[in-house]
């Protein structure tokens, strides 16, 4: 590389702070499937460097030790039998606790939840076991994934695996931290607003955001139901084409996955693709963004140049309207979703008032949500019941949807003439734990990334280059985007940015 | 409505449609917090919709129709495991009519 901030790191330094690279997914499939180690020997130490660095990271909420054993038992003897195992054989993931599984509790990192245990397996559960993956744990969030620092958790907050005093970014936080730290080989998070890219980005790893629709929503505690998408956080690419190969697919139980065909995302991968025109939106260049993240995105969009892309200037001018439109729709569908907690069928009820024996049915409801629900839930509920109350509808709520059309067709213009859109994930790298007390302040991290979920399209997040603060070194994501249902293009176009930079693709070195 | 500003009387009912049970102090602060987001958000009054029809979802979808045909439905005693009060196999709440009316 001809820049001199990020030099390659020279993996014989045992004083570098970068770790070697780690094994992906596929290559812990690829040798436990050819019984070159074993699944019980892969989720043993997994096991055991997630008791030396959980207690620091605070990642998982709760670890299926014995079960996921037991299960790594079972698919070696499946392998010495010689029967099929799947294409993620033995490859322990990590799982965000808003997604519902059978196995423990499912909490969203909230106290409304705290022993809620769910009576069925979301359908990525479904199909990741049926892909012969084992599920190691479920993973911190900010609480009903609402939060871009995954500070905000009933049981306190995730540290980021580069520097433990900054935040993982959110809200799949945990996710991205127990990829980031080898404490998983990949995971599944959600993303709303940027709550996969924007943690892989400040973690390091690769967060792929499914266009709308590509993945059952079935089992996914909702936020925002327009704009939800469960993806993957990995280590590679290779693995974000698996992992999405194994999970898609259109779902009787989520009346909005897309009726398209399942897909091996593999293969071709390595193929180049087709056209590589490489758009960038001047609006994405910002001077308010750190001048590393500027840096990192300028040395991507060198790299594509010679690898012989066209760069094509786009126009994206509503991407600073992309916070606001995101701050009534998702708040607007939040409050209707979270109604459901209401301290009757299931999850925390309030206690009688002393003296009382019972009270009212409202005094329970309001009671037992102002009890479970955290602070920044009920902002967000306080706010989408504000844009959604009589006299306000149409001046938020009718309007932020009319302005949603405008972004989709400005990306549906920019995409005639560009196959990708490059930019940064993040404006900043990882910010310190507390550093956006304000509401906000906090909201403003994911102006890069809403307008992906508003306009329903995909995105990937990749591991771009390293930044030195205060003694440590910190990754800084690249963000590209593509039309819906191009992940295939998607892939295979940041497929070459890690040819290149393989450098980047690396878990982070515990002090 | 040319400024976001947002009475205590406001956020109150607000918390109420909510069903949250809010304190005076949390009332105070939420009217100061929901009055900045409301003021980035006001934003969005600068751009020209006219004629653009509001987009709900990303994709136009239409409704898809299950075959009618009868699944085994989750076991009662398996639901009830997360219920806060039962009486039997049935949910306990509050009362819901007063014994007055």
């Amino acid at each position: 590389m001809s820049d001199n901030a990020t030099p390659p790191p020279a993996a014989n330094d045992p004083h570098h702070p970068h770790a070697p690279h780690a094994p992906d997914a596929t290559a812990i499939r690829d040798a436990v499937r050819s019984r070159s180690t074993s699944a019980e020997a892969i989720v043993a130490a997994h096991l055991r460097r997630i008791d030396t660095a959980n207690p620091t990271l605070n990642a998982f909420h709760e670890v299926f030790r014995d079960e996921s054993l037991a299960r790594a038992r079972d698919i070696d003897e499946r392998i010495e039998r010689g029967s099929e195992v799947g294409p993620l054989a033995g490859v322990p993931i990590a799982i965000k606790d808003n997604i519902a599984t059978q196995l423990g509790r499912t909490t969203c990192s909230s106290r409304i939840l705290e022993n809620y245990r769910s009576p069925f397996d979301a359908t990525v559960i479904e199909r990741l076991l049926a892909a012969g993956a084992i599920i190691v744990g479920k993973t911190n969030l900010d609480e009903f994934a609402m939060g871009s620092s995954t500070e905000h958790c009933a049981w306190g907050a995730v540290k980021n695996p580069w520097d433990p005093a900054r935040v993982p970014g959110g809200s799949s936080g945990g996710s991205a931290a127990a990829v980031a730290a080898n404490l998983a080989a990949a995971a599944l998070g959600s993303d709303t607003g940027g709550s996969i890219r924007q943690p892989a980005a400040l973690c390091g790893c690769v967060g792929l955001k499914p266009t709308y629709g590509r993945v059952s929503r079935y089992g996914l505690v909702a936020f925002g139901s327009s704009l939800d998408q469960i993806g993957p956080l990995t280590r590679s690419v290779r693995d974000a084409a698996l992992m999405l190969g194994a999970i898609t697919g259109i779902d009787p139980r989520d009346s909005t996955s897309a009726d398209k065909p399942t897909e091996d995302f593999c293969a071709g991968l390595d193929d180049a693709p087709r056209s590589l025109r490489i758009g960038v939106p001047s609006a994405y260049m910002s001077s308010a963004n750190d001048p590393d993240v500027n840096r990192v995105v300028e040395e991507a969009i060198d790299l594509y140049r010679r690898h012989g892309a066209t760069i094509v200037p786009v126009e994206l001018p509503l991407t600073d309207h992309g916070i606001s439109i995101y701050y009534v729709i998702a708040p607007a569908e939040a409050c209707s979703n979270l109604a459901r907690f209401d301290g009757i069928r299931y999850g925390h009820r309030a206690a009688p008032r002393a003296g009382q024996d019972q009270g009212s049915l409202f005094d329970l409801y309001a009671r037992s949500r102002a009890e479970g629900f955290g602070a920044e839930v009920q902002r967000r509920i306080m706010l989408g019941t504000y844009v959604l109350s009589s006299g306000y509808y149409d001046a938020y709520y009718g309007r932020a949807l009319r302005v949603r059309r405008l972004v989709k067709n400005e990306f549906d213009t920019a995409f005639e003439s560009c196959d990708v859109i490059l930019g940064p994930t993040s404006p900043t790298p990882a910010f310190l734990a507390g550093a956006n007390s304000d509401p906000l302040a906090m909201y403003l991290c994911d102006v890069y990334t809403v307008n992906t979920n508003i306009a329903g399209i995909c995105g990937i997040s990749l591991p771009g280059g390293f930044v030195e603060r205060d003694g440590r070194t910190l990754p800084i994501g690249v963000q590209l985007q593509a039309p819906a249902f191009e992940e295939r293009r998607l892939l295979r176009i940041a497929r070459i940015f890690e040819r290149e930079r393989s450098d980047c693709f690396r878990v982070a070195a515990m002090a | 409505m040319s400024s976001e500003s947002l009475s205590f009387e406001a956020v109150a009912h607000v918390a109420r449609l909510a069903r949250l049970e809010l304190s005076k102090e949390q009332i105070e602060a939420l009217r100061t917090q929901l009055e900045g987001v409301l003021e980035h958000v006001a934003k969005i009054k600068s751009v020209n919709i006219d004629g653009i029809e509001p987009m709900a979802y990303p994709f136009e979808t239409t409704n898809r129709l299950a075959e009618d045909e009868i699944a085994p439905p989750m076991p009662i005693e398996h639901l009830l495991l997360n219920a806060p009060a039962t009486e039997g196999r049935f949910l306990a709440v509050p009362k819901v009519l007063a014994e007055s009316e």
